[in-house]
Protein backbone atom coordinates (compact mmCIF):
# COMPACT_ATOMS: atom_id res chain seq x y z
CA UNK A 1 0.00 0.00 0.00
CA UNK A 2 2.64 2.68 0.98
CA UNK A 3 1.98 6.25 1.61
CA UNK A 4 -0.02 8.31 -0.97
CA UNK A 5 -0.94 11.35 1.02
CA UNK A 6 0.57 13.88 2.75
CA UNK A 7 -0.63 17.25 4.22
CA UNK A 8 1.46 19.43 5.91
CA UNK A 9 1.01 22.14 8.54
CA UNK A 10 2.28 25.44 7.12
CA UNK A 11 3.42 28.27 9.06
CA UNK A 12 4.09 31.42 7.91
CA UNK A 13 4.90 34.86 9.70
CA UNK A 14 4.35 38.33 7.33
CA UNK A 15 3.99 36.91 4.15
CA UNK A 16 6.79 34.40 4.88
CA UNK A 17 6.94 30.87 5.22
CA UNK A 18 8.16 29.27 8.29
CA UNK A 19 11.57 27.06 7.51
CA UNK A 20 9.91 24.62 9.40
CA UNK A 21 7.06 23.90 6.97
CA UNK A 22 9.45 23.80 4.14
CA UNK A 23 11.57 21.15 5.68
CA UNK A 24 8.89 19.21 5.78
CA UNK A 25 7.81 19.61 3.01
CA UNK A 26 10.81 18.29 1.87
CA UNK A 27 10.62 15.11 3.48
CA UNK A 28 6.92 14.52 2.34
CA UNK A 29 7.87 15.08 -1.11
CA UNK A 30 10.28 12.04 -0.22
CA UNK A 31 7.77 9.77 0.79
CA UNK A 32 4.62 10.25 -0.79
CA UNK A 33 3.40 10.94 -4.52
CA UNK A 34 0.92 13.43 -3.32
CA UNK A 35 1.66 16.10 -0.79
CA UNK A 36 -1.05 19.31 0.08
CA UNK A 37 -0.54 21.81 2.92
CA UNK A 38 -2.99 23.21 5.40
CA UNK A 39 -2.88 26.75 6.51
CA UNK A 40 -4.70 28.70 9.47
CA UNK A 41 -5.06 32.42 7.26
CA UNK A 42 -5.46 33.67 3.92
CA UNK A 43 -2.74 31.72 1.39
CA UNK A 44 -2.62 33.67 -1.00
CA UNK A 45 0.66 35.39 -0.43
CA UNK A 46 2.52 31.98 0.55
CA UNK A 47 0.97 29.45 -2.26
CA UNK A 48 4.12 30.01 -4.69
CA UNK A 49 6.65 29.15 -2.32
CA UNK A 50 4.67 26.01 -1.09
CA UNK A 51 4.19 25.01 -4.29
CA UNK A 52 7.75 25.67 -5.45
CA UNK A 53 8.83 23.28 -2.31
CA UNK A 54 6.38 20.36 -3.80
CA UNK A 55 2.63 21.14 -2.62
CA UNK A 56 0.24 20.63 -4.67
CA UNK A 57 -2.71 22.00 -3.15
CA UNK A 58 -3.32 24.15 0.15
CA UNK A 59 -6.30 24.07 1.86
CA UNK A 60 -6.62 27.83 3.76
CA UNK A 61 -9.02 28.75 6.72
CA UNK A 62 -8.90 32.23 5.15
CA UNK A 63 -8.34 35.18 7.98
CA UNK A 64 -8.61 33.92 11.41
CA UNK A 65 -9.73 36.95 12.35
CA UNK A 66 -7.38 36.66 15.77
CA UNK A 67 -8.85 32.79 16.66
CA UNK A 68 -6.22 31.01 17.49
CA UNK A 69 -5.14 28.48 14.43
CA UNK A 70 -4.98 25.55 16.75
CA UNK A 71 -8.29 24.96 17.63
CA UNK A 72 -9.78 26.70 14.29
CA UNK A 73 -7.94 24.37 11.96
CA UNK A 74 -8.31 21.33 14.15
CA UNK A 75 -12.16 22.01 13.90
CA UNK A 76 -11.98 22.55 10.03
CA UNK A 77 -9.55 19.58 9.26
CA UNK A 78 -11.66 16.74 11.48
CA UNK A 79 -14.75 18.02 9.18
CA UNK A 80 -12.75 17.47 5.89
CA UNK A 81 -11.25 13.94 6.82
CA UNK A 82 -14.82 13.18 8.99
CA UNK A 83 -16.83 14.06 4.48
CA UNK A 84 -14.03 11.34 3.31
CA UNK A 85 -10.52 13.73 2.44
CA UNK A 86 -8.52 12.05 4.46
CA UNK A 87 -4.54 11.82 4.40
CA UNK A 88 -2.29 9.43 5.16
CA UNK A 89 -0.63 10.76 7.81
CA UNK A 90 -0.48 14.62 8.38
CA UNK A 91 3.06 16.43 9.17
CA UNK A 92 3.10 19.37 12.14
CA UNK A 93 6.12 21.00 13.20
CA UNK A 94 6.73 21.01 17.05
CA UNK A 95 6.03 24.70 17.31
CA UNK A 96 3.25 26.60 19.47
CA UNK A 97 0.53 26.18 16.76
CA UNK A 98 1.47 22.68 15.25
CA UNK A 99 1.13 21.41 18.85
CA UNK A 100 -2.06 23.24 19.32
CA UNK A 101 -3.89 21.91 16.19
CA UNK A 102 -2.06 18.01 17.05
CA UNK A 103 -3.62 18.25 20.74
CA UNK A 104 -6.98 19.24 19.49
CA UNK A 105 -7.21 17.38 16.35
CA UNK A 106 -6.02 13.91 17.87
CA UNK A 107 -9.31 14.52 20.10
CA UNK A 108 -11.59 14.82 17.64
CA UNK A 109 -10.47 12.07 15.49
CA UNK A 110 -9.45 9.72 18.54
CA UNK A 111 -6.55 9.55 16.98
CA UNK A 112 -2.66 9.67 19.36
CA UNK A 113 -0.21 11.76 18.13
CA UNK A 114 3.80 10.82 17.81
CA UNK A 115 5.58 13.59 19.51
CA UNK A 116 9.30 14.88 19.05
CA UNK A 117 9.66 13.17 15.82
CA UNK A 118 13.38 13.89 14.26
CA UNK A 119 13.03 10.95 11.56
CA UNK A 120 10.32 9.01 9.68
CA UNK A 121 10.96 5.78 7.99
CA UNK A 122 8.48 3.33 6.16
CA UNK A 123 8.01 -0.11 8.02
CA UNK A 124 5.95 -2.28 6.51
CA UNK A 125 3.80 0.30 4.13
CA UNK A 126 3.46 2.71 7.36
CA UNK A 127 5.30 5.55 8.58
CA UNK A 128 7.12 4.92 11.75
CA UNK A 129 8.40 7.60 13.82
CA UNK A 130 11.92 7.94 15.17
CA UNK A 131 12.38 9.66 18.55
CA UNK A 132 15.42 10.61 20.54
CA UNK A 133 15.64 9.62 24.35
CA UNK A 134 18.14 10.47 27.20
CA UNK A 135 19.64 13.63 25.37
CA UNK A 136 19.71 11.70 21.87
CA UNK A 137 21.83 8.43 22.66
CA UNK A 138 18.88 6.27 21.68
CA UNK A 139 16.13 6.66 19.43
CA UNK A 140 12.80 4.95 19.52
CA UNK A 141 10.92 3.76 17.07
CA UNK A 142 7.06 4.09 17.54
CA UNK A 143 3.92 3.20 15.33
CA UNK A 144 0.51 3.67 15.10
CA UNK A 145 -1.36 0.40 15.82
CA UNK A 146 -4.55 1.61 13.95
CA UNK A 147 -5.08 5.34 13.93
CA UNK A 148 -5.40 7.02 9.88
CA UNK A 149 -4.45 9.65 9.66
CA UNK A 150 -0.96 9.15 11.47
CA UNK A 151 -0.29 12.62 13.06
CA UNK A 152 3.25 12.87 13.64
CA UNK A 153 4.77 16.44 15.52
CA UNK A 154 7.96 16.80 14.07
CA UNK A 155 11.13 18.84 15.71
CA UNK A 156 12.67 21.39 12.99
CA UNK A 157 15.81 20.76 11.87
CA UNK A 158 15.20 17.16 11.30
CA UNK A 159 15.48 17.62 7.36
CA UNK A 160 17.19 20.29 4.96
CA UNK A 161 14.27 22.49 3.29
CA UNK A 162 14.89 22.07 -0.38
CA UNK A 163 13.16 23.38 -3.77
CA UNK A 164 11.15 21.49 -6.00
CA UNK A 165 10.47 23.74 -9.11
CA UNK A 166 6.45 22.92 -8.44
CA UNK A 167 4.06 25.51 -9.63
CA UNK A 168 2.28 27.95 -7.28
CA UNK A 169 0.42 25.27 -4.82
CA UNK A 170 -3.48 25.81 -6.01
CA UNK A 171 -5.25 27.43 -2.89
CA UNK A 172 -8.61 25.71 -2.07
CA UNK A 173 -10.83 26.91 0.60
CA UNK A 174 -11.29 25.26 4.11
CA UNK A 175 -14.36 25.74 5.63
CA UNK A 176 -13.47 26.16 10.04
CA UNK A 177 -17.56 25.41 11.22
CA UNK A 178 -18.61 26.38 14.21
CA UNK A 179 -15.59 26.07 16.75
CA UNK A 180 -18.33 26.87 19.90
CA UNK A 181 -17.06 27.29 22.98
CA UNK A 182 -13.32 26.19 23.10
CA UNK A 183 -12.89 29.27 20.13
CA UNK A 184 -13.45 31.92 22.13
CA UNK A 185 -9.58 33.03 22.50
CA UNK A 186 -8.91 35.93 20.70
CA UNK A 187 -5.67 37.46 19.73
CA UNK A 188 -5.97 40.86 20.42
CA UNK A 189 -2.50 41.90 19.77
CA UNK A 190 0.74 40.70 18.08
CA UNK A 191 4.33 41.75 19.49
CA UNK A 192 7.43 40.73 17.02
CA UNK A 193 10.59 41.28 18.99
CA UNK A 194 12.76 43.47 16.60
CA UNK A 195 16.40 41.61 16.13
CA UNK A 196 19.40 42.75 14.13
CA UNK A 197 21.90 39.83 12.20
CA UNK A 198 20.84 36.43 10.98
CA UNK A 199 18.30 33.97 12.46
CA UNK A 200 19.05 32.03 15.28
CA UNK A 201 18.45 29.25 13.63
CA UNK A 202 19.87 30.03 10.25
CA UNK A 203 23.16 31.39 11.29
CA UNK A 204 26.45 29.71 9.86
CA UNK A 205 27.79 30.24 13.34
CA UNK A 206 26.31 30.93 16.57
CA UNK A 207 28.00 31.48 19.85
CA UNK A 208 25.98 30.56 23.04
CA UNK A 209 26.28 31.59 26.55
CA UNK A 210 25.43 29.99 30.11
CA UNK A 211 25.25 30.40 33.64
CA UNK A 212 28.89 30.50 33.70
CA UNK A 213 29.11 34.17 32.41
CA UNK A 214 28.56 35.34 35.76
CA UNK A 215 26.14 38.03 35.23
CA UNK A 216 23.92 39.23 32.60
CA UNK A 217 26.14 42.02 31.68
CA UNK A 218 28.53 39.65 30.72
CA UNK A 219 26.08 38.49 28.22
CA UNK A 220 27.25 41.91 25.83
CA UNK A 221 30.72 39.38 25.19
CA UNK A 222 28.10 36.92 23.43
CA UNK A 223 26.79 39.53 21.33
CA UNK A 224 30.02 40.85 20.32
CA UNK A 225 31.49 37.63 19.38
CA UNK A 226 28.75 37.21 17.56
CA UNK A 227 28.61 40.26 15.40
CA UNK A 228 32.39 40.09 14.59
CA UNK A 229 31.81 36.16 13.54
CA UNK A 230 28.57 37.13 11.41
CA UNK A 231 26.37 34.77 13.28
CA UNK A 232 23.80 35.15 16.14
CA UNK A 233 23.82 34.83 19.82
CA UNK A 234 21.66 31.69 21.78
CA UNK A 235 21.52 30.97 25.34
CA UNK A 236 20.88 28.05 27.75
CA UNK A 237 17.31 27.95 29.24
CA UNK A 238 19.09 29.01 32.86
CA UNK A 239 20.20 32.53 31.73
CA UNK A 240 16.56 32.73 29.65
CA UNK A 241 14.79 31.94 33.28
CA UNK A 242 17.04 34.30 34.60
CA UNK A 243 15.59 37.10 32.38
CA UNK A 244 18.96 37.72 31.12
CA UNK A 245 17.71 37.31 27.56
CA UNK A 246 14.79 36.95 25.49
CA UNK A 247 13.24 33.53 25.18
CA UNK A 248 13.75 33.47 21.84
CA UNK A 249 17.50 33.02 22.67
CA UNK A 250 17.18 29.75 24.36
CA UNK A 251 18.69 26.83 22.24
CA UNK A 252 17.55 23.21 23.32
CA UNK A 253 14.95 21.10 23.69
CA UNK A 254 12.54 23.67 24.61
CA UNK A 255 14.04 26.73 23.05
CA UNK A 256 15.54 26.89 19.20
CA UNK A 257 17.06 23.55 17.61
CA UNK A 258 20.25 25.11 15.96
CA UNK A 259 22.83 23.32 13.28
CA UNK A 260 25.24 25.90 12.14
CA UNK A 261 28.47 25.10 10.94
CA UNK A 262 29.77 26.14 13.95
CA UNK A 263 28.61 26.81 17.30
CA UNK A 264 30.46 28.06 20.59
CA UNK A 265 29.23 27.12 23.94
CA UNK A 266 30.46 29.41 26.42
CA UNK A 267 30.04 28.46 30.01
CA UNK A 268 27.16 26.02 29.31
CA UNK A 269 27.45 22.68 31.07
CA UNK A 270 25.74 20.46 28.40
CA UNK A 271 22.42 19.61 29.97
CA UNK A 272 21.11 16.72 28.14
CA UNK A 273 17.95 19.20 27.00
CA UNK A 274 20.51 21.73 25.90
CA UNK A 275 22.50 19.47 23.87
CA UNK A 276 19.51 18.00 21.74
CA UNK A 277 19.28 21.58 20.70
CA UNK A 278 23.03 21.55 19.19
CA UNK A 279 24.39 18.22 18.76
CA UNK A 280 24.31 18.43 14.90
CA UNK A 281 26.23 21.28 14.43
CA UNK A 282 29.23 20.57 12.28
CA UNK A 283 31.62 21.94 14.50
CA UNK A 284 31.30 22.76 18.56
CA UNK A 285 33.72 24.66 20.48
CA UNK A 286 33.63 24.29 24.02
CA UNK A 287 34.86 26.66 26.92
CA UNK A 288 34.12 25.66 30.82
CA UNK A 289 35.92 26.11 33.76
CA UNK A 290 35.01 22.59 34.42
CA UNK A 291 37.04 20.10 32.80
CA UNK A 292 34.09 17.39 33.57
CA UNK A 293 31.26 19.65 31.78
CA UNK A 294 29.08 17.25 29.51
CA UNK A 295 29.69 19.71 26.90
CA UNK A 296 32.98 18.30 26.43
CA UNK A 297 31.97 15.41 25.55
CA UNK A 298 30.10 16.76 22.25
CA UNK A 299 33.25 19.35 21.29
CA UNK A 300 35.87 19.20 18.87
CA UNK A 301 37.56 21.47 20.57
CA UNK A 302 37.08 22.06 24.49
CA UNK A 303 39.00 24.53 26.19
CA UNK A 304 38.98 24.32 29.82
CA UNK A 305 39.00 27.73 31.12
CA UNK A 306 37.63 30.80 32.77
CA UNK A 307 35.08 32.32 30.15
CA UNK A 308 35.81 36.04 31.57
CA UNK A 309 39.49 35.13 30.34
CA UNK A 310 39.24 33.40 27.32
CA UNK A 311 36.17 35.05 25.78
CA UNK A 312 37.68 38.61 25.89
CA UNK A 313 41.03 37.73 24.42
CA UNK A 314 39.08 35.85 21.61
CA UNK A 315 37.21 39.16 20.96
CA UNK A 316 40.20 41.04 20.65
CA UNK A 317 42.09 38.75 18.27
CA UNK A 318 39.00 38.65 15.95
CA UNK A 319 38.48 42.25 16.27
CA UNK A 320 41.81 43.01 14.89
CA UNK A 321 41.97 40.99 11.96
CA UNK B 1 -11.45 32.14 41.61
CA UNK B 2 -10.50 28.51 42.03
CA UNK B 3 -7.82 27.05 40.04
CA UNK B 4 -7.12 22.97 39.15
CA UNK B 5 -3.75 22.35 38.21
CA UNK B 6 -2.27 19.54 36.49
CA UNK B 7 0.65 18.04 38.20
CA UNK B 8 2.96 15.51 36.93
CA UNK B 9 5.16 13.11 39.16
CA UNK B 10 8.21 12.01 37.81
CA UNK B 11 11.36 10.13 38.09
CA UNK B 12 14.32 12.64 39.10
CA UNK B 13 16.11 14.38 36.33
CA UNK B 14 19.14 14.43 38.26
CA UNK B 15 19.15 10.60 38.15
CA UNK B 16 19.76 8.53 34.75
CA UNK B 17 16.76 7.90 32.52
CA UNK B 18 16.30 3.96 31.89
CA UNK B 19 13.77 2.19 29.88
CA UNK B 20 12.06 -0.83 31.15
CA UNK B 21 13.30 -3.73 28.66
CA UNK B 22 10.00 -5.24 28.42
CA UNK B 23 7.70 -2.37 27.65
CA UNK B 24 10.45 0.04 26.33
CA UNK B 25 8.72 2.78 27.81
CA UNK B 26 10.06 5.18 30.68
CA UNK B 27 10.94 3.50 34.21
CA UNK B 28 9.01 5.28 36.75
CA UNK B 29 8.87 2.81 39.90
CA UNK B 30 10.91 4.39 42.17
CA UNK B 31 10.46 7.47 43.84
CA UNK B 32 8.82 10.20 41.98
CA UNK B 33 8.99 14.04 42.68
CA UNK B 34 6.75 16.88 41.37
CA UNK B 35 7.85 18.18 37.67
CA UNK B 36 9.20 21.67 38.03
CA UNK B 37 7.61 22.67 34.98
CA UNK B 38 4.66 22.69 37.18
CA UNK B 39 5.60 24.16 39.84
CA UNK B 40 4.94 27.20 37.64
CA UNK B 41 1.73 26.42 37.61
CA UNK B 42 0.98 25.60 41.25
CA UNK B 43 2.73 29.59 41.78
CA UNK B 44 0.67 31.23 39.10
CA UNK B 45 -2.58 29.20 40.58
CA UNK B 46 -2.01 30.44 43.77
CA UNK B 47 -1.27 34.13 42.88
CA UNK B 48 -4.47 34.08 40.73
CA UNK B 49 -6.82 32.08 43.79
CA UNK B 50 -6.11 34.36 46.26
CA UNK B 51 -7.72 34.08 49.63
CA UNK B 52 -10.84 33.80 48.31
CA UNK B 53 -10.45 30.85 45.76
CA UNK B 54 -8.92 27.31 46.06
CA UNK B 55 -6.20 25.66 44.06
CA UNK B 56 -7.01 21.63 43.83
CA UNK B 57 -4.06 19.59 41.88
CA UNK B 58 -4.83 16.39 39.71
CA UNK B 59 -2.27 14.04 38.90
CA UNK B 60 -2.21 11.05 37.31
CA UNK B 61 1.06 8.84 38.73
CA UNK B 62 1.90 4.69 39.42
CA UNK B 63 1.41 3.33 43.15
CA UNK B 64 -0.62 5.80 44.74
CA UNK B 65 2.36 8.24 44.35
CA UNK B 66 2.05 11.30 46.51
CA UNK B 67 5.82 12.78 47.10
CA UNK B 68 5.26 15.31 44.01
CA UNK B 69 1.40 16.31 45.40
CA UNK B 70 2.85 16.99 48.87
CA UNK B 71 5.31 19.15 47.60
CA UNK B 72 2.95 21.61 45.83
CA UNK B 73 0.15 21.00 48.60
CA UNK B 74 2.97 22.06 50.67
CA UNK B 75 3.61 25.55 48.60
CA UNK B 76 -0.22 26.17 49.41
CA UNK B 77 -2.48 24.01 47.31
CA UNK B 78 -5.85 23.11 49.06
CA UNK B 79 -6.17 19.50 47.79
CA UNK B 80 -5.72 16.73 45.30
CA UNK B 81 -6.99 14.35 43.16
CA UNK B 82 -4.62 11.06 42.58
CA UNK B 83 -5.47 8.44 39.79
CA UNK B 84 -3.93 5.89 40.42
CA UNK B 85 -4.04 2.18 38.67
CA UNK B 86 -2.36 -0.75 37.03
CA UNK B 87 -4.28 -0.17 34.55
CA UNK B 88 -2.92 2.83 33.13
CA UNK B 89 0.72 1.76 32.39
CA UNK B 90 1.56 2.64 29.27
CA UNK B 91 -0.88 5.05 28.73
CA UNK B 92 0.00 7.74 25.88
CA UNK B 93 -0.91 11.35 25.81
CA UNK B 94 -4.30 11.05 24.63
CA UNK B 95 -5.15 8.66 27.44
CA UNK B 96 -3.53 10.67 29.95
CA UNK B 97 -5.48 13.48 28.88
CA UNK B 98 -9.10 11.72 29.28
CA UNK B 99 -8.09 10.43 32.82
CA UNK B 100 -7.19 13.70 33.70
CA UNK B 101 -10.42 15.57 32.22
CA UNK B 102 -12.47 13.60 34.60
CA UNK B 103 -10.50 13.92 37.43
CA UNK B 104 -10.59 17.73 36.74
CA UNK B 105 -14.31 16.99 36.15
CA UNK B 106 -14.28 15.20 39.87
CA UNK B 107 -12.15 18.04 41.64
CA UNK B 108 -15.14 20.55 42.01
CA UNK B 109 -15.95 23.64 40.16
CA UNK B 110 -13.29 25.47 38.71
CA UNK B 111 -12.56 28.81 36.64
CA UNK B 112 -9.28 27.79 35.28
CA UNK B 113 -7.04 25.34 34.68
CA UNK B 114 -3.73 25.56 34.70
CA UNK B 115 -0.82 22.96 33.19
CA UNK B 116 2.49 23.26 32.01
CA UNK B 117 3.56 23.73 28.37
CA UNK B 118 5.53 20.50 28.38
CA UNK B 119 6.49 17.83 30.70
CA UNK B 120 10.33 17.06 31.93
CA UNK B 121 10.23 13.38 31.61
CA UNK B 122 7.48 13.14 28.79
CA UNK B 123 7.56 16.27 26.75
CA UNK B 124 4.59 15.50 24.34
CA UNK B 125 3.69 19.18 24.71
CA UNK B 126 -0.04 18.10 23.97
CA UNK B 127 -1.60 16.96 27.10
CA UNK B 128 -2.75 20.16 28.05
CA UNK B 129 -4.57 20.90 24.49
CA UNK B 130 -6.05 17.62 24.42
CA UNK B 131 -7.49 17.82 27.92
CA UNK B 132 -9.30 21.74 26.81
CA UNK B 133 -10.51 19.56 23.87
CA UNK B 134 -11.67 16.78 25.89
CA UNK B 135 -13.83 19.37 28.19
CA UNK B 136 -14.52 21.38 25.58
CA UNK B 137 -13.48 24.52 26.81
CA UNK B 138 -11.01 27.71 25.26
CA UNK B 139 -7.48 27.40 25.59
CA UNK B 140 -4.45 29.46 25.65
CA UNK B 141 -0.86 27.38 25.38
CA UNK B 142 2.62 28.76 25.86
CA UNK B 143 1.55 31.64 28.44
CA UNK B 144 4.65 33.95 29.64
CA UNK B 145 2.04 36.23 31.70
CA UNK B 146 -0.87 35.68 32.97
CA UNK B 147 -3.59 37.64 34.42
CA UNK B 148 -7.46 37.84 35.70
CA UNK B 149 -10.08 40.69 34.68
CA UNK B 150 -13.33 39.81 35.87
CA UNK B 151 -14.58 36.82 34.00
CA UNK B 152 -11.58 37.27 31.38
CA UNK B 153 -7.95 35.53 31.36
CA UNK B 154 -5.48 37.78 29.67
CA UNK B 155 -2.25 35.97 28.47
CA UNK B 156 0.88 36.78 26.84
CA UNK B 157 1.60 33.94 24.73
CA UNK B 158 5.08 33.20 23.05
CA UNK B 159 5.16 32.47 19.98
CA UNK B 160 8.38 32.26 17.24
CA UNK B 161 8.44 36.23 16.72
CA UNK B 162 7.78 36.87 19.90
CA UNK B 163 3.88 37.28 21.75
CA UNK B 164 0.49 37.78 21.22
CA UNK B 165 -1.89 39.02 23.88
CA UNK B 166 -4.46 36.59 23.75
CA UNK B 167 -7.74 37.27 25.52
CA UNK B 168 -10.18 34.44 26.73
CA UNK B 169 -13.37 33.66 28.69
CA UNK B 170 -13.33 31.79 31.92
CA UNK B 171 -13.87 28.73 31.85
CA UNK B 172 -10.48 27.87 29.99
CA UNK B 173 -7.10 25.93 30.06
CA UNK B 174 -3.68 27.96 30.35
CA UNK B 175 -0.43 25.92 29.72
CA UNK B 176 2.04 28.09 31.41
CA UNK B 177 5.65 28.32 30.58
CA UNK B 178 8.91 28.21 32.59
CA UNK B 179 9.43 31.32 34.41
CA UNK B 180 6.28 32.71 33.92
CA UNK B 181 6.23 33.28 38.00
CA UNK B 182 9.22 32.59 40.56
CA UNK B 183 7.94 29.82 42.27
CA UNK B 184 7.77 30.08 46.25
CA UNK B 185 9.77 27.60 48.53
CA UNK B 186 7.60 25.62 50.66
CA UNK B 187 7.48 27.01 53.78
CA UNK B 188 8.34 24.64 57.40
CA UNK B 189 4.89 25.08 58.42
CA UNK B 190 3.41 24.46 54.63
CA UNK B 191 4.86 21.18 55.03
CA UNK B 192 3.70 20.78 58.24
CA UNK B 193 0.32 21.47 56.64
CA UNK B 194 0.52 19.61 53.55
CA UNK B 195 0.46 16.29 55.74
CA UNK B 196 -3.14 16.59 56.72
CA UNK B 197 -4.37 18.26 53.67
CA UNK B 198 -6.84 15.86 51.80
CA UNK B 199 -5.88 13.56 48.67
CA UNK B 200 -8.71 11.82 47.21
CA UNK B 201 -6.94 8.65 45.87
CA UNK B 202 -9.06 7.33 42.61
CA UNK B 203 -9.20 4.59 40.50
CA UNK B 204 -9.56 4.25 36.48
CA UNK B 205 -13.33 2.75 37.51
CA UNK B 206 -13.94 5.64 40.26
CA UNK B 207 -14.04 8.26 36.93
CA UNK B 208 -16.47 5.62 34.97
CA UNK B 209 -13.44 4.92 32.48
CA UNK B 210 -13.62 1.34 31.47
CA UNK B 211 -10.14 -0.32 32.16
CA UNK B 212 -9.76 -1.48 28.40
CA UNK B 213 -9.53 2.02 26.81
CA UNK B 214 -6.85 2.89 28.96
CA UNK B 215 -3.26 1.70 29.43
CA UNK B 216 -1.77 -0.57 26.94
CA UNK B 217 -4.62 -1.83 25.75
CA UNK B 218 -6.05 1.73 25.10
CA UNK B 219 -3.18 3.21 23.45
CA UNK B 220 -2.80 3.80 19.70
CA UNK B 221 1.21 3.36 19.27
CA UNK B 222 3.32 0.91 19.94
CA UNK B 223 7.19 1.04 20.16
CA UNK B 224 8.75 -1.44 17.51
CA UNK B 225 12.43 -0.56 18.46
CA UNK B 226 15.11 0.97 20.56
CA UNK B 227 18.60 1.74 18.94
CA UNK B 228 21.81 3.62 19.73
CA UNK B 229 22.02 6.61 18.10
CA UNK B 230 25.14 7.49 16.42
CA UNK B 231 27.25 9.06 18.76
CA UNK B 232 28.97 12.02 18.74
CA UNK B 233 32.96 11.72 19.14
CA UNK B 234 35.02 14.28 21.40
CA UNK B 235 37.38 15.85 20.33
CA UNK B 236 40.46 17.47 21.77
CA UNK B 237 40.26 18.82 25.28
CA UNK B 238 43.11 21.42 26.46
CA UNK B 239 43.38 23.48 29.10
CA UNK B 240 43.71 27.43 28.56
CA UNK B 241 46.99 28.40 29.45
CA UNK B 242 46.23 32.14 28.52
CA UNK B 243 46.71 31.37 25.08
CA UNK B 244 44.03 28.84 24.26
CA UNK B 245 42.10 31.96 22.17
CA UNK B 246 44.67 31.54 19.61
CA UNK B 247 43.29 27.48 19.01
CA UNK B 248 39.80 29.31 18.47
CA UNK B 249 41.06 31.48 16.20
CA UNK B 250 42.57 29.14 13.97
CA UNK B 251 40.42 26.05 14.57
CA UNK B 252 37.73 29.09 12.87
CA UNK B 253 40.30 30.90 10.46
CA UNK B 254 41.01 26.61 9.10
CA UNK B 255 36.78 26.06 8.31
CA UNK B 256 37.05 30.07 6.40
CA UNK B 257 34.66 31.56 8.99
CA UNK B 258 37.37 34.15 9.27
C1 LIG C 1 11.87 19.99 30.63
C2 LIG C 1 13.17 20.72 30.56
C3 LIG C 1 13.48 21.38 29.39
C4 LIG C 1 14.69 22.07 29.28
N1 LIG C 1 14.96 22.71 28.11
C5 LIG C 1 16.15 23.33 27.99
C6 LIG C 1 16.51 23.98 26.77
O1 LIG C 1 15.74 24.04 25.81
N2 LIG C 1 17.71 24.57 26.69
C7 LIG C 1 18.61 24.56 27.73
O2 LIG C 1 19.71 25.11 27.58
N3 LIG C 1 18.29 23.98 28.90
C8 LIG C 1 17.08 23.38 29.05
N4 LIG C 1 16.77 22.82 30.24
C9 LIG C 1 17.64 23.11 31.41
C10 LIG C 1 18.87 22.24 31.47
O3 LIG C 1 18.55 21.04 32.15
C11 LIG C 1 19.97 22.97 32.25
O4 LIG C 1 19.49 23.33 33.52
C12 LIG C 1 20.50 24.21 31.56
O5 LIG C 1 20.81 23.95 30.22
C13 LIG C 1 21.72 24.69 32.29
O6 LIG C 1 22.19 25.91 31.75
P1 LIG C 1 23.72 26.30 31.89
O7 LIG C 1 24.55 25.28 31.25
O8 LIG C 1 23.84 27.70 31.42
O9 LIG C 1 23.92 26.38 33.46
P2 LIG C 1 24.72 25.37 34.49
O10 LIG C 1 24.22 24.00 34.30
O11 LIG C 1 24.61 26.04 35.77
O12 LIG C 1 26.17 25.43 33.91
C14 LIG C 1 27.03 26.51 34.01
C15 LIG C 1 28.39 26.02 33.53
O13 LIG C 1 29.27 27.12 33.50
C16 LIG C 1 30.54 26.70 33.97
N5 LIG C 1 31.21 27.88 34.51
C17 LIG C 1 30.95 28.56 35.65
N6 LIG C 1 31.76 29.64 35.76
C18 LIG C 1 32.55 29.64 34.66
C19 LIG C 1 33.59 30.49 34.19
N7 LIG C 1 33.96 31.58 34.88
N8 LIG C 1 34.18 30.17 33.04
C20 LIG C 1 33.82 29.07 32.33
N9 LIG C 1 32.84 28.24 32.72
C21 LIG C 1 32.21 28.53 33.87
C22 LIG C 1 30.26 25.65 35.01
O14 LIG C 1 31.36 24.76 35.12
C23 LIG C 1 29.02 24.96 34.42
O15 LIG C 1 29.38 23.85 33.63
C24 LIG C 1 15.58 22.11 30.37
C25 LIG C 1 15.27 21.43 31.54
C26 LIG C 1 14.08 20.75 31.65
C27 LIG C 1 13.78 20.03 32.92
N1 LIG D 1 0.27 12.18 34.45
C1 LIG D 1 0.03 13.49 34.58
N2 LIG D 1 -0.51 13.99 35.72
C2 LIG D 1 -0.77 15.31 35.85
N3 LIG D 1 -0.51 16.22 34.90
C3 LIG D 1 0.04 15.78 33.74
C4 LIG D 1 0.32 14.40 33.52
N4 LIG D 1 0.85 14.29 32.26
C5 LIG D 1 0.89 15.54 31.75
N5 LIG D 1 0.39 16.44 32.63
C6 LIG D 1 0.30 17.91 32.47
O1 LIG D 1 0.46 18.25 31.10
C7 LIG D 1 1.70 18.97 30.92
C8 LIG D 1 2.33 18.61 29.60
O2 LIG D 1 2.69 17.25 29.59
P1 LIG D 1 3.20 16.50 28.29
O3 LIG D 1 2.15 16.69 27.25
O4 LIG D 1 3.44 15.11 28.69
O5 LIG D 1 4.48 17.18 27.86
C9 LIG D 1 2.51 18.60 32.15
O6 LIG D 1 3.54 19.51 32.42
C10 LIG D 1 1.43 18.57 33.21
O7 LIG D 1 1.05 19.88 33.61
Amino acid sequence: MGVSKIWVLAEATGGNVATITLELLAKARELADTVECVYGGDASGIAATLGAHGASKVYATGDLGGSLAGVSLATALAAAIGGGNAPDAIFLGTTQDGRDVAGRLSVKLDAPVITNVVDLVERDGALVGVEPIFGGTQNVLTKFTSAKPAIFLIRPKSFAAEESGGAAAAVEALAVGDTGAAGAAKIVNRHVEEKSGPQLDEAAVVVAGGRGLGDSANYQLIEDLAKALGGAPGASRAIVDAGWVPYSYQVGQTGKVVKPNVYIAAGISGATQHLVGMKGSKHIIAVNKDPEAPIFSVADLGIVGDVHKVLPKLLEALQSR
Amino acid sequence: MNVVVCVKQIPDPADPGALDPESKTLKRDGKLILDESDSYGVEMALQLAGDSGEVTLVSMAPNGEVSGLRTALAMGAAKAVLVSDDALKGSDALTTAKVLAKAIERAGSYDLILAATESSDGYTGTVPEQIAEVLGLPSVTFAKAVTIDGTTVKVDRQTEAGYDEVTCPLPALVSVTAGVVEPRYPSFKGIMAAKSKPVDQVTVADLGLDAANVGWAGAGQEIIEVAQAEARQAGEVIEDDGEAFNRVVGFLSDLKII
